[in-house]
């Protein structure tokens, strides 16, 4: 085991960790801050991957925005009254379910590609992933651009058609 | 570097993250949950990148299309969400099925 693999392990535990924490913890805004730290760690594991600009992409639009966002979310729906445990009665259903999901995904993962490496001879700069956006994908980024301005309307369709009611 | 640790790291985050969803009452968080499913996709797609050495850049490409796609899916579920507290004054799911 190497450098890097040892590091990668290091951040899978901490990403796992802090998965496991944000997904059970009672309080409402520790389980958006778990989530930052999981975020991170995976952002992590894309550098260590060698796609740089994925990850410095993960941070900005993830840690940055969306758990704002959430946190935002959740201090306007803060209910008032009695605090409810926060998970359902079901719950140890779902977790055997997880539990089936990631077992099942792992033992395919390793049947499949046991003893494969990651050379990293194309490493993922800005450059070279501009080069293939720009030169290849174009219409499906364009595209893109539409789904997001779609999403943005909608958006602001939904929240202000209840209040003026 | 072997490919079976983001493979498996990514494996371990997509349950998790199915946990939370099916066992949150909050919808807020049930979104969290979606949204670490997601992140576990990504870590699938970059580290098939990397081992593949995709002259494309394939899976990298897809993972910041992924990412855009997340983001407008956290804005509209969170919208969604707040319209539904405004309506029924709150955001428990088992509460909302009532």
């Amino acid at each position: 085991m190497n450098l890097a693999e040892l590091v990668f392990v290091v951040l899978s535990v901490i990403a796992v960790g802090s998965a496991v924490l944000s997904m059970t913890s009672h309080q409402l805004v520790h389980a958006a801050l778990w989530l930052v730290v999981t975020l991170g760690a995976v952002a992590g594991c894309f550098l260590l991957m060698t796609a740089e600009l994925v990850a410095w992409v993960q941070v900005l639009v993830y840690v940055g925005s969306v758990v704002v966002l959430v946190i935002f979310a959740l201090m306007l729906t803060r209910q008032t009254g009695g605090t409810t445990a926060e998970v359902t009665g079901n719950r140890w259903i779902a977790a055997g379910l997880g539990l089936v999901a990631a077992v099942g995904l792992g033992a395919t993962m390793i049947a499949g590609f046991r003893g494969q490496q990651i050379e990293g001879r194309r490493i993922g700069t800005a450059g070279s992933i501009g080069d293939a956006l720009f030169n290849n994908w174009v219409l499906p980024f364009e595209i893109l651009s539409g789904v997001l301005l779609a999403a943005l309307i909608g958006a602001i369709v939904i929240s202000r058609s209840g209040s003026d009611r | 570097m072997s490919l079976l640790y983001p493979l498996l790291l990514s494996s371990a985050l997509f349950g998790i993250g199915l946990y939370g969803v099916l066992a949150r009452r909050n919808a807020v968080l049930m979104l969290l949950g979606v949204e670490l499913m997601l992140n576990a996709v990504n870590l699938n797609l970059v580290a098939f990148d990397a081992w593949f050495a995709d002259q494309l850049h394939t899976g990298q490409v897809l993972t910041l299309f992924t990412i855009a796609v997340a983001a407008a899916e956290i804005g509209l579920g969170l919208a969604i969400v707040l319209a539904l507290f405004r309506a029924v004054r709150t955001v428990d799911v088992d509460e909302v099925g009532r």
